[in-house]
């Protein structure tokens, strides 16, 4: 094999902790009673389109694109809209959403249910555009932007190489891992479909060394696919962040505040590709996804395709229940997830995966003084200087902040996961950006 | 030797005459001319450089005060908060116009979301810092509007003014507080105000800033606001509004009847520095009896299902 790429800055090797890589995806009941946010994607939420008392059906449009950088909703259930209210989300914010309460499982006849695998793309580029616009498809590894968006390059720019994003870098995770091997081709379709979409004839699947079953089940299969290649590439934290893994596989730097269509790129995720061969060939939008419940206390760490709206409480309850020491409950993976407050809160477009921790890994270590050791500098993967942000954005000196490019920051937390000083660096520097963000937008304005 | 002395010290006098010289006559070319009152009104500023009257510092507020003589003949809309009525009469005398006298302000925090009555749900570790928490989660109790209590506000403080009560877990403001307004700007929540400090220092306030319905709110809090409307309907002189489900009592129009205080079902709206009062509900309650005399039935239907709407609304 040689020596494996990876890319170049920083990055760090936490615990790789895959309990549920060889859980088979389980489909999970349907839930009685379906939350469905509408601000499920990055950018503006949806505007609803149901009232209170109607009768949906599985696939039925909820609520349409509230601006560009937005997405369609469909109904994930079939039953009646009980109400359109303010609904917790992970946070403990209330924010709008439909509640639907499940009766039966009617779906609308423009899906095709059925499991054959259809390889012929018929539509062209544009159409599957729409389409994927339509289904209300998002990035799938979790932060949610629109994927249609993607693929409409800026006028002058054209993309060069499709990139799929099959790393999972995350500690835990696994939703990726399984749905390699148990939709591959499905994935390489749709890979094909995306191709079209965006004109190119290469497209690169980068899936990390961490999983040999799987890059060799899709070596095996993209030999009948034309222009697709499987990249192994050796473990390491971030590798799944956009600019990482275009460093790491096609070994080109995408400049600063830019983004990957600057260097002819387009990065989408595995589970992405598998969504846009649903949505496209079966004509099914965006109404379920693989969510990894796992954790080292948990009894059965699995993967569950649910549907969206499924309060987590009922994942938890398929993963053979909450262990009794667990400290922290989090949505996503150990380093970019978020603590959730409660377990009411429902599956969206987005969760990747729900991590139980236990009380003794979940506690943050007491904050001690910096002592200059330039561990979080060494690490940072977009060569920031994250002691000098974090302090910057704690005194409020949001100028050397802007100067020092802390919009750069990808959030990845390997700062903080290095600082021996347990200083929580990720948590000023979220707090600076949303501060230098504001600042930015509102020069703009004026 | 005597001689290199003179020499040295005649070319250095010399040089520092010239020096002198030009110096003179650059000095009188560029001179700028500064009103000498700026100088006096910074005098008479309290130097403490906060910002609170809206201006980079004393020096720039001296100056637009003394521009605003001149110009308008007035000092509207400028007011030195920390320095208060004795500062603001000061500088009037020396820019030699009258200044009427602005009421004193302070900062009220206005959320009673304390450890017992909003009891904490999650424990947050992460930055203390509310700005931070603020963006990250909905807070401790699950309260969304309440306060955080990390204390942002006691950081902004200049003037030692505002401090957490370990016991509550919510900032309390003592007599030091000049309405600079930094704690208001700091508070990403938006629960600090700066209120009238009214005579002998009598407020009446809702200490609330939930604008959720009535059910989700006391949920999480017993004594939030639950926008009922019942004070707003026994208030005579309209100071309150209530906007999604949250009480405001202007205190321009607030005339500290205190009739709002004793209709409030969940304590929301708070009396401070008042008298306690006279045991007057006694005789209060006697009045509606000979009213109710006609059937004793009815007064029961009636008197069971009243308590009931007032928690629902």
């Amino acid at each position: 094999m040689g020596i494996l790429k990876t890319f170049v800055l920083g990055g760090v090797h936490p615990e790789e902790n895959k309990l549920s890589s060889n859980a088979p995806i389980e489909k999970l009941a349907i839930p009685k009673q379906a939350i469905v946010p509408l601000g499920q994607n990055l950018g503006a939420p949806s505007k609803p389109l149901v009232k209170r008392g109607d009768e949906v059906k599985v696939g039925q449009l909820l609520a349409e694109a509230g601006g560009f950088i937005s997405t369609n909703i469909h109904s994930p259930v079939s039953g009646k809209v009980l109400k359109i209210d303010n609904v917790i989300d992970g946070t403990g914010y209330k924010r709008p959403g439909i509640v639907i309460n499940v009766e039966g499982d009617e779906w609308i006849d423009e899906i095709d249910r059925t499991e054959d695998l259809k390889t012929e793309i018929k539509l062209d580029g544009k159409a599957i555009i729409e389409k994927i616009k339509t289904a209300g498809l998002v990035g799938m590894g979790g932060a949610t932007f629109p994927t249609y968006v993607k693929l409409m390059p800026p006028p002058g720019k054209t993309a060069e190489y499709l990139i799929i994003n099959g790393v999972e870098c995350e500690p835990y995770l696994t939703s990726d891992h399984r749905l390699m091997l148990e939709k591959g081709p499905e994935i390489l379709v749709g890979t094909q479909i995306l191709m079209k979409a965006l004109n190119v004839k290469k497209a690169i699947i980068g899936i990390e060394n961490n999983k040999p079953d799987a890059i060799k089940h899709m070596q095996e299969l993209v030999k009948s696919f034309e222009g697709i290649t499987v990249q192994a590439l050796k473990v390491q934290y971030p590798q799944g962040g956009e600019k990482q893994l275009i460093k790491a596989t096609v070994n080109r730097e995408v400049p600063s505040a830019k983004l990957p269509i600057e260097v002819g790129c387009v990065v989408q995720n595995v589970g992405t590709a598998f969504s846009v061969y649903e949505a496209v060939q079966k004509n099914k939008p965006l109404i379920d996804r693989v969510v990894t419940v796992t954790g080292k206390a948990v009894k059965k760490p699995s993967n569950f395709l649910v549907r969206i709206g499924t309060p987590i409480q009922q994942l938890i309850d398929a993963a053979e229940g909450l262990p009794e020491n667990t400290g922290k409950i989090i949505g996503g993976g150990p380093m970019m997830g978020k603590a959730l407050t409660t377990t009411d809160v429902p599956v969206v477009k987005g969760s990747s995966g729900i991590l139980l921790m236990k009380k003794e890994e979940s506690q943050r270590k007491v904050e001690s003084p910096c002592i200059r050791c330039s561990k979080c500098t060494y690490v940072c993967p977009m060569g920031l200087e994250p002691f000098l942000l974090s302090k910057a954005s704690k005194l409020g000196k949001y100028e050397i902040a802007e100067t020092e490019k802390i919009m750069d920051c990808i959030e990845c937390g390997s700062c903080q996961y290095t600082c021996p000083a347990s200083i929580p660096l990720l948590d000023y520097l979220r707090l600076g950006k949303n501060k230098v963000g504001a600042i930015m937008r509102n020069r703009g304005r004026n | 030797m005597d001689n290199v002395i003179i020499i040295a010290v005649a070319a250095l006098g010399g040089l520092g005459l010239i020096a002198a010289v030009i110096l003179y006559f650059i000095a009188k070319k560029f001179k700028v001319y500064e009103d000498p009152k700026i100088d006096e009104v910074e005098e008479a500023l309290p130097a403490a450089n906060c910002g609170g009257c809206g201006f980079p510092g004393c020096r720039a507020f001296a100056e637009a005060t003394t521009t605003s003589a001149k110009k308008n003949k007035n000092l509207e809309g400028l007011n030195c908060p920390v320095g208060g009525n004795d500062v603001m009469q000061t500088v009037g005398s020396i820019l030699g116009l009258e200044v009427e006298a602005a009421d004193p302000l302070i900062a009220v925090i206005r959320c009673n979301g304390t450890f017992k009555n909003t009891p904490a749900k999650v424990k947050y570790e992460g930055a203390t810092s509310c700005a931070f928490a603020h963006a990250l989660y909905g807070g401790e109790g699950g309260c969304q509007f309440g306060c955080l209590g990390l204390g942002d506000c006691v950081d902004a403080c200049d003037f030692d003014a505002i401090h957490m009560d370990p016991e509550t877990g919510l900032p309390v403001v003592n007599d030091k507080c000049t309405a600079c307004g930094a704690c208001v700007i700091a508070c990403p929540r938006d629960i600090i105000e700066l209120r009238k400090k009214g005579p002998k220092d009598k407020k009446i306030f809702v200490s609330c800033v939930n604008k959720e319905k009535g059910g989700p709110a006391k949920k999480n809090c017993a004594v939030a606001c639950i926008g009922c409307g019942k004070c707003d309907k026994v208030c005579k002189f309209d100071a309150i509004t209530i906007n999604s489900f949250l009480a405001y009592i202007d205190f321009e129009k607030c005339t500290l009847c205190r009739k709002c205080v004793e209709v409030c079902p969940t304590e929301a709206i708070w009396e401070v520095n008042f008298k306690p009062r006279k045991p007057k509900p006694v005789v209060e309650k006697v009045i509606p009896k000979p009213v109710v005399e006609k059937t004793t039935v009815i007064e029961k239907v009636e008197a069971s299902p009243a308590p009931d709407k007032e928690t629902k609304e």
